[in-house]
């Protein structure tokens, strides 16, 4: 049904139908809205056969969901940031047990400095821990995630993160279509698990692993995601079929065909690419977009094939690995290793902690790239001005102070200066 | 693509004013997108939101930096912020205050803006009629609805009333009317 609602309320409509068993969250900006509006469905019997745990942190969530999906239920969680960070061993060993746990990440900035505002660093900071990764463009998108995203996981016997940009989509109100009870029973199947904690037929879940086995469970873990590979599009097809939208898949491509320069992006910052990219061309440059949905698996094939033979790849992302570069960026470059004639990739860097990314920077950094390319990350609308100053000052004077104040001070002293 | 930028401050409904506008624009058949500017919340604290309208899918995701029509909930906001960043030459104002806008000392920056398109609407005190409490967010919208035309009063009516069922929905709708009959009536005037 359609309606004009908050991207979270849509999201916690849509996990409600796909009938979760075990329900436990901590509350964090910005995924508060989502567990607030599972919890009332909950309270209100709205969502029946739910137990929804409160918990005491975000490590007792998801070890929660830990048992409760080794019990057999169909379990579910979200957070967001520190959050994430705080559950982090438990992260690890839901995937290392195989247990088809599906978690909503609202993506966040990690700090320090504290910083409540949206970037893609929480879902790095475990892209390798072994989880499935889905980033939605849209709250629409996001919505179908979800319900593509138990289907794989149990699929599978493997948890499934869904990255939903905090506040950019979390807090956006639009329109919306909420899919019918009907459709998503008969998309998702009631969940029939691999491995169960059954008194009648008692096994244990959770073995210590020796030199002897641990490669070969490493290995099976890599295996079922390179399964995924495969299985992705097929569910998007089918959702395609019974909910006549184009949600998921491993990646998507927008006025790529002909393209000598591609944009490779994920989240919501596609959009925004998109207006850009049809300005472009009616400004008759030769530019395209490839929007990455599965992160982990990482769509390595199917990127290059896209990829090899043009001219110039830009990769921008909200993310970033302090003395390396963009971890997109740096995956991008995997997928084009070992090709001929790889074309240039051009790495920027955006919407760091919440800074907006708008159409007029995209198309200042997309012509550099093709005129002016650099070497390594470049930062998107980077403050060069407040950087130099910190700088010099930071080589005159050893007890400079801490770095984010200072700069929130000469920050402050500059917007003085021009207004 | 028609464009809303909404000033105020923290508890004077900002955000809520924006998605009540997206849901009248949505009843009419439009695309429409409500978003805040995100930060800590603090009670009167300046706050900033969004609403996007179109005929299509709206897919951009900046702040609105060109806003066609601005409302502003809060005149003080004008000694505080640049309100008037980015209006588009054809853009709207809509101004909370029983004050005039030489009173506001932004008489010039009015001067700039197409006849009838800027206006003032004493809000608060329709609230405190209406609703009592000074909560100017739903008088607004009923105002700017006869202002610009975008979305209709019945639209913002029917929107008010899903968002708050009951008494305090039918204290807004009548605080709501009661502004677009105001700012109905200045127009024929004017």
């Amino acid at each position: 049904m359609l309606k004009q609602t908050e991207g979270s309320h849509a999201i916690a409509e849509t996990i409600a139908l796909c009938r979760p068993e075990v329900i436990c969250a901590y509350p964090i900006t910005p995924q508060t809205h989502i567990v607030e509006g599972l919890g009332e469905m909950v309270r209100d019997g709205h969502l029946k056969n739910c137990e929804f745990i409160n918990v005491e942190s975000e490590f007792a969530a998801l070890s929660v969901a830990i048992g409760a999906s080794a019990a057999g239920a169909r379990a579910y969680t979200a957070t967001a940031s520190q959050g994430l960070l705080f559950m982090a061993e438990a992260v690890y060993n839901a995937s290392g047990l195989g247990l088809p746990i599906v978690m909503t990440l609202g993506n966040r900035a990690i700090g320090a400095p504290i910083n409540i505002w949206n970037d893609h660093s929480d879902a790095m900071s475990m892209c390798d821990a072994g989880w499935m990764q889905l980033f939605a463009e849209t709250n629409q998108e996001a919505c179908d995630l979800h319900i593509q995203a138990f289907r794989l996981a149990e699929e599978l016997s493997m948890p499934v993160m869904v990255c939903v940009d905090g506040f950019v989509l979390t807090h956006a109100v639009e329109r919306l279509d909420i899919p019918s009870q009907a459709d998503v029973d008969a998309f998702l199947p009631p969940y029939e698990p691999v491995q169960v904690l059954d008194s009648a037929e008692p096994i244990s879940i959770g073995a210590m692993v020796g030199p002897d086995a641990f490669t070969e469970v490493r290995f099976l873990q890599h295996y079922k995601q390179t399964l995924a590979l495969r299985l992705l599009p097929e569910f998007a097809a089918e959702f395609k079929t019974r909910f006549g939208r184009d949600s998921g898949g491993l990646l998507r491509t927008y006025r790529a065909e002909d393209a000598d320069m591609l944009v490779v992006a994920m989240g919501s910052i596609n959009g925004t690419i998109k207006d850009t990219i049809d300005e472009m061309r009616a400004d008759g440059y030769s530019i395209g977009l490839v929007t990455i949905v599965a992160f982990r698996p990482f769509p390595t094939a199917a990127l290059r094939n896209l990829l090899a033979g043009r001219k110039n790849i830009v990769v921008i992302e909200k993310s970033f690995a302090v003395g390396m570069g963009g971890q997109l960026a740096n995956n991008v470059d995997l997928a084009l290793r070992n090709t001929p004639a790889s074309p240039q990739v051009h790495s920027v860097i955006a919407g760091l902690g919440g800074r907006p990314i708008t159409r007029a920077s995209l198309h200042r950094v997309f012509r550099r790239a093709e005129t002016q390319p650099w070497e390594g990350p470049h930062f998107l609308d980077l403050n060069e001005d407040i950087i130099g100053k910190e700088l010099h000052h930071v080589r005159k004077v050893r007890r400079s102070g801490p770095t984010a104040e200072n700069l929130l001070r000469r920050l402050g002293a500059s917007q003085v200066a021009a207004g | 693509m028609f464009q809303v930028r909404i000033h105020g401050r923290g508890g004077q409904g900002v955000v809520t004013a924006t998605e009540l506008l997206s849901v009248a624009a949505f009843e009419e058949g439009s695309f429409a997108q409500a978003f805040p500017s995100f930060g800590s919340e603090r009670t009167g604290a300046p706050v900033v939101a969004f609403c996007r309208i179109d005929t299509k899918e709206i897919r951009l995701r900046e702040p609105i930096l060109e806003p066609d029509a601005l409302i502003v909930q809060d005149p003080t906001l004008f000694k505080v912020i640049d309100v008037f960043q980015g209006l588009r030459p054809q853009g709207y104002l809509l101004v909370n205050t029983n004050k005039s806008f030489e009173d506001l000392h932004i008489a010039a920056k009015i001067a700039g803006i197409p006849a009838g398109h800027a206006r003032t609407v004493n809000a608060t005190e329709l609230a405190l009629k209406h609703i009592g409490r000074p909560v100017p967010n739903a008088a607004l919208l009923g105002a700017f609805a006869a202002l610009s035309g975008v979305v209709q009063l019945k639209s913002v009516v029917s929107a008010i009333r899903q968002a708050f069922p009951g008494k305090v929905g039918e204290a807004n709708v009548a605080a709501a009317t009661a502004a677009y009959e105001v700012a109905a009536t200045e127009r024929v005037e004017a």
